[in-house]
């Protein structure tokens, strides 16, 4: 039986990818951040994960309005990377689990996740550069199922219902026949805003709960709407939804095992959690 | 439709927004392509007719007004891509809406994050 490990959350922020496709690991701006990651690195050595199941939100690469899941896991064998318009560093196409994928789909329909299935997707740097953090950007070793949940357009699916798309994802692996140890990777946040007169909002006490909740008592997470998300986290901040899918698939089992936390990386605070 | 104006200095990117600029968007969702970025910078007034981008976006995509463009529609996701063009940075994109220079701005970002 296929069963989770543990479960990762971390920023995606683009600048990271390029500091990393720069070689900037050991720059003193950046090596306190990078190091931070060591010990997760060390835990994904320890248990060598299979699979890794990446929630993240989609920027405009893959989805447009045309047509707009809330939420999207990819049925692909390969997702390929681009540069998103902006000349980001493109790193090589991440493997898939098809099987699993579809498995996973079936069982989320079954239990009322009505999700969209993609047998093509390009994921961008919501999967790419926490897949480079954890793993080093060529690394392809590991075999991938992109999860994408909407924050691009309202209406957005609340807290509870991304926490409960977590459980329900847990259920899924659980039943699948096949040894395969997965980790789940929830990606993006901390609190940021890109447009409108409040630009540039950061609210770093609702940060500091957030993660607080997600690792000892996610419950009052849980009562917000998405509309309160962007009230208190910026209308990006709303990608904490990811993080509530990753800490729906190790709801009652798994405790904080490593937690880092740094300041306005581009835009946003940068966080990292590992839950175990 | 229920809508999300109590949000200070925000602009929730809703169906009402939606509604009124999908054309802007689309234009600049076509722009993941390195190939429509360079035509784009060849003759942006062929490339605004190719996706019929009304005279008001137009003028605003032209002065940079970033803050315009959100107003009548675009979405930051896809505008994003077209700031790429320029050369914006997203500190750069975020002092032009607060009518601030790029400096104060990351000294913003660094106050409300130590």
């Amino acid at each position: 039986m296929a069963r989770i490990v543990g479960a990762v959350a971390t920023s995606h922020i683009p600048l990271i990818g390029k500091a990393i496709a720069m070689g900037w690991q050991n720059d003193p701006a950046w090596k306190p951040f990078f190091d931070s990651y060591s010990p997760v690195q060390d835990w994904l050595r320890s248990v060598r994960p299979d699979v890794a199941v990446v929630v993240y939100n989609d920027h405009g690469l893959n989805f447009f309005l045309d047509k707009m899941p809330t939420f999207a896991v990819g049925a692909a064998s390969e997702y390929t990377n681009a540069d998103e318009g902006w000349g980001l560093p493109v790193v090589p196409p991440f493997p898939g689990h098809p099987e699993l994928s579809w498995h996973v789909i079936e069982s989320l329909v079954a239990d009322e996740f009505d999700v969209t299935s993609c047998q093509e997707m390009a994921v961008d740097h919501g999967f790419a550069v926490p897949m480079a953090l954890l793993w080093g950007k060529d690394d392809r070793r590991i075999k991938t199922i992109p999860v994408c949940v909407n924050t691009v357009q309202f209406p957005l699916p609340s807290p509870a219902r991304c926490y409960k798309l977590g459980q329900a994802i847990a259920h899924a692996i659980h039943s699948y026949p096949d040894d395969l140890r997965v980790v789940v990777l929830g990606t993006g946040g901390l609190s940021h805003q890109l447009e409108g007169e409040r630009a540039g909002f950061i609210n770093k006490p609702f940060d500091l709960m957030c993660c607080d909740a997600i690792a000892h008592n996610v419950d009052p997470l849980l009562m917000l709407s998405s509309r309160d998300l962007v009230r208190e986290a910026g209308s990006q901040g709303v990608e904490l939804l990811a993080w509530l899918v990753m800490r729906g698939t190790v709801s009652g089992c798994a405790t904080q095992k490593h937690f880092a936390y740094h300041g306005a990386v581009s835009n946003t605070a940068a966080a990292l959690m590992l839950l175990a | 439709m229920l809508t999300h104006d109590d949000i200070p200095g925000t602009i929730v990117f809703d169906g009402r927004q939606a509604m009124k600029a999908y054309a802007l968007n689309k234009m600049c969702f076509s722009f993941n392509d390195a190939a429509n970025r360079e035509s784009f910078k060849r003759d942006e007034d062929a490339y605004f007719d190719r996706f019929g981008i009304p005279p008001d976006q137009r003028a605003a995509m032209k002065r940079r007004d970033v803050l315009a463009l959100v107003r009548s529609g675009g979405n930051i996701y896809y505008l994003a891509k077209w700031a790429g063009i320029l050369g914006l940075n997203v500190q750069q994109v975020g002092a032009l809406q607060r009518g601030i220079t790029e400096e104060a701005f990351r000294e913003m970002l660094r106050q409300e994050s130590v």
